[in-house]
């Protein structure tokens, strides 16, 4: 379509609110509300003027409530509204956490197709920003063991108006986390440089208008031939780095979305390499790169030539002062290629 | 400052278990016809005093008494008593079948027929009720069919929820029925939800949120409120408050020196405490809600005090925990026997007709279990197909899933 060609510089901010307003636009029954949203923007600018295009009744200021957040728009959602609704930081999403589980991923299933909760709820995840235990977390693998649900992390602003659109426009519930190390820029993991504005990366031009990336769908963020990676959010950037000092050629998956994921990409990739190491800043213990692991064994175990590792944040809480002690650097990451390709 | 004693815990108890009968004096009760009834636009702050007294209209003698009277014609009434007449019918030929192991589970409504009953008479078809497990009555007076209803007790072939929700969880969007969920007072906040986005899009529906006592424990009844009242949600936002929580007293959830309906007052919400087994007195006080919330005037809360009158479910041996005549000695009395009262007073029913009534019902829910029955039970493992697990989990099914349904050999 011609008004896709216009392709402006956005950041991460840019083109999620570029997303909600092209949604807004375009279906009368889209509403954003959440946490100061509404007059103010939001606390990271995303919603920063669609008050005033939109009206009050179509974005707006919520109480300090999670679980009434995610409860009304279930409730809107059962009229036949479509929310894209907002939890100021992932770390506060637990008090929806019945009403996301118990509600919204259910509704369809429990009232056989009589309700439906066609709702996106977007949350800042992820650390690297010194955000201290509850400003830095990464949720995931509890949404992705939770079946009815969509979980959706980007990692640059073109998938991330792409993947917005998408969710607000799936009529399944999604959980669309947002890496906001990445709001402004890319990040590689060296905190020591300076960082990169997104205007400097082609992943940061962004579709004016409106365009879909599909959900359930990976993509090859790095082709290579020498082992799989495993990736999402942050996390494909510190890859990408570890690649690159490592001069090991590694094909790094950005999932895009977690679950449902696309198994074909990730299987036709590790039967390629033989060789898979899974990355992410969640905690190790059950988190979702026990699943990838499980997956990749299940499908290709005869294809592989060394074990499966992962890095991950470590089972700990996530701490201020050690900040990068904690989160999976390009050292950590390319030591385990090494690992990998050489075991 | 002197020494203080040590500090005691405070543990609530009702005052009458199994062996010796409870006191009802705690209920702060108001005569028939006593309660004032305030303009549709009162301020929420100034219905204080209603919700620290109760409205009723039927009085002792069966008449209708005060300023609640309510506008109705007779044949709503009846309809009104035939259908509480109904709903307990259904409640006690479902409790035989479960018993008889026709299905696994169910939940009477005995005692609270008039509640659900007469505020879906108030409301139109189109307002959606949030309701919880014991608002049966609300399908039984919006005419769905008896037979889809035990069809979902069952599981069974025709099931309309296919054998995925526990018996009594129905889910019935044209009757205005949201799907009942086994997570207490989730719905409660959804159907605020619900009535901000008939306000977003400029509809005229409301919503009708229900809950019981013991659920108002939970966040969610908090949350409800306070978004009903910033938002101005056209909500009516019920409180069922049957004085049990399976085998927790009222005084646990938070009642003991209070009231409920005292917590919509506390949240900005004009608030009403309302004899929940008075028809008249329901009708009359949901009208009032309907038509504040209808005209932009905001949400209100009602306390509905009532009695849970049988055991909490198929699964509760209510004689444990509290004395067995209780229902007895409460002293707003059995919902039915009080219409038929006003009613037979008014010249518009007769013992006759009620028990005339009474048998054409029976038969009629009797009917409606063979019919049922023909499509299977829980017993003859009628029920639909184990693929149809897979289905609806999405809208469309992901491939794990499908993988998965393949393993199961289907």
């Amino acid at each position: 379509m011609a008004e896709n060609t216009v392709k402006t510089s956005m950041t991460m901010i840019q083109a999620l609110r570029s997303a909600m307003d092209v949604m807004m636009e375009k279906d009368d029954n889209v509403v954003v509300f959440g946490q100061d949203v509404g007059y103010f923007g939001g606390v990271f600018r995303c919603t920063e003027g669609l008050q005033k295009k939109y009206g009050k009744s179509r974005v707006f200021d919520t109480p300090i409530s999670e679980g009434g957040i995610v409860g009304v728009a279930i409730g809107m959602g059962a009229y036949g509204l479509r929310p894209c609704i907002e939890i100021q930081f992932a770390d506060y999403i637990y008090p929806a956490y019945d009403q996301i589980v118990s509600e919204a991923a259910r509704l369809r299933y429990r009232s056989a197709g009589d309700f439906t909760a066609p709702i996106t709820i977007r949350t800042p995840c992820g650390g690297g920003i010194y955000g201290g235990q509850t400003h830095s977390q990464s949720p995931e693998a509890v949404f992705a063991h939770v079946c009815g649900l969509r979980t959706v992390m980007p990692s640059n602003p073109y998938d991330a108006k792409g993947l917005l659109i998408a969710s607000i426009e799936n009529d399944d519930p999604v959980i669309f986390l947002e890496p906001k190390r990445l709001y402004n820029g890319p990040f590689d993991g060296h905190h020591d440089k300076p960082v990169v504005p997104w205007s400097q990366n082609p992943l940061g031009e962004v579709p004016e208008g409106y365009y879909t990336v599909p959900l359930d769908k990976a993509a090859i963020f790095r082709p290579g031939k020498q082992l799989t990676v495993l990736a999402y959010g942050t996390m494909v950037w510190v890859c990408e780095a570890a690649a690159r000092e490592t001069g090991i050629d590694a094909e790094i998956i950005d999932l895009r979305s977690l679950w449902p994921l696309d198994l074909e990409t990730i299987v036709e990739s590790v039967k390629k390499t033989g060789r898979c190491v899974v990355v992410h800043e969640a905690t190790r213990t059950c988190g979702f790169g026990a699943e990838l692991l499980s997956l990749v064994q299940e499908h290709c175990f005869y294809h592989l030539e060394a074990p499966i590792e992962r890095v991950t944040g470590w089972d700990t809480p996530y701490p201020h002062a050690q900040e990068w002690a904690y989160f999976p650097g390009p050292a950590r990451v390319g030591a385990a290629f090494k690992r990998t390709v050489e075991a | 400052m002197s020494k203080g004693e040590p500090l005691r815990l405070h543990v609530p108890e009702p005052t009458g278990r199994p062996g010796c009968a409870t006191d009802f004096s705690y209920l702060r009760l108001s005569p028939a016809g006593a309660v004032r009834r305030p303009e549709v636009d009162v301020a929420p702050m100034d219905t204080r005093d209603l919700a620290y007294s109760l409205v009723s209209v039927l009085d002792g003698e069966g008449n209708a008494v005060g300023p609640w009277v309510p506008q109705i014609d007779i044949e709503v009434v009846r309809k009104g008593l035939r259908a509480m007449m109904k709903t307990r019918i259904f409640d006690s030929r479902m409790l035989m079948a479960q018993r008889q192991k026709k299905m696994s589970f169910y939940m009477q409504s005995l005692g609270e027929e008039a509640i659900g009953t007469a505020q879906a008479l108030a409301l139109n078809v189109d307002d959606m009720c949030f309701p919880t497990y014991r608002q049966q009555s609300i399908l039984v007076v919006r005419d769905y069919p008896m037979v889809d209803m035990i069809c979902q007790l069952m599981s069974n072939e025709r099931d309309p929820l296919k054998g995925r929700q526990l018996p009594v969880m129905y889910s019935v969007k044209k009757a205005g029925f949201f799907s009942i969920s086994g997570n207490l007072a989730t719905q409660y906040i959804q159907a605020v939800g619900w009535g901000m986005a008939s306000a977003i899009k400029g509809d005229t529906k409301i919503a009708s949120a229900w809950i019981g006592d013991g659920a108002t424990a939970e966040a969610d009844f908090d949350t409800a409120l306070t978004f009903a009242h910033v938002y101005r949600a056209p909500v009516i936002l019920n409180v069922v408050n049957n004085q049990w929580a399976i085998s927790t007293f009222q005084a646990i959830a938070g009642g003991e020196d209070t009231t409920f309906a005292a917590r919509g007052v506390g949240c900005g919400i004009a608030s009403l405490r309302v004899d929940g087994n008075d028809f008249l007195a329901v009708y009359a006080a949901s009208q009032w809600a309907a038509d504040r919330a209808r005209r932009n005037l905001g949400p209100c809360l009602i306390e509905w005090v009532t009695y849970r009158a049988g055991p909490h479910s198929t699964s509760d041996d209510p004689s444990k925990y509290r004395p067995g005549d209780d229902w007895s000695h409460f002293p707003l009395g059995d919902p039915i026997v009080r219409l038929k009262q006003y009613l037979i007073k008014a010249g518009a029913w007769s013992e006759q007709e009620h028990e005339e009534t009474q048998k054409r019902l029976e038969a009629e829910v009797l009917a409606a279990q063979k019919e049922a029955e023909q499509y299977g039970t829980m017993a003859s493992g009628h029920t639909f197909s184990p693929a149809e697990m897979f289905d609806g989990i999405y809208k469309d099914m992901p491939e794990h899933l499908r993988v998965q349904r393949q393993q199961l050999g289907i």
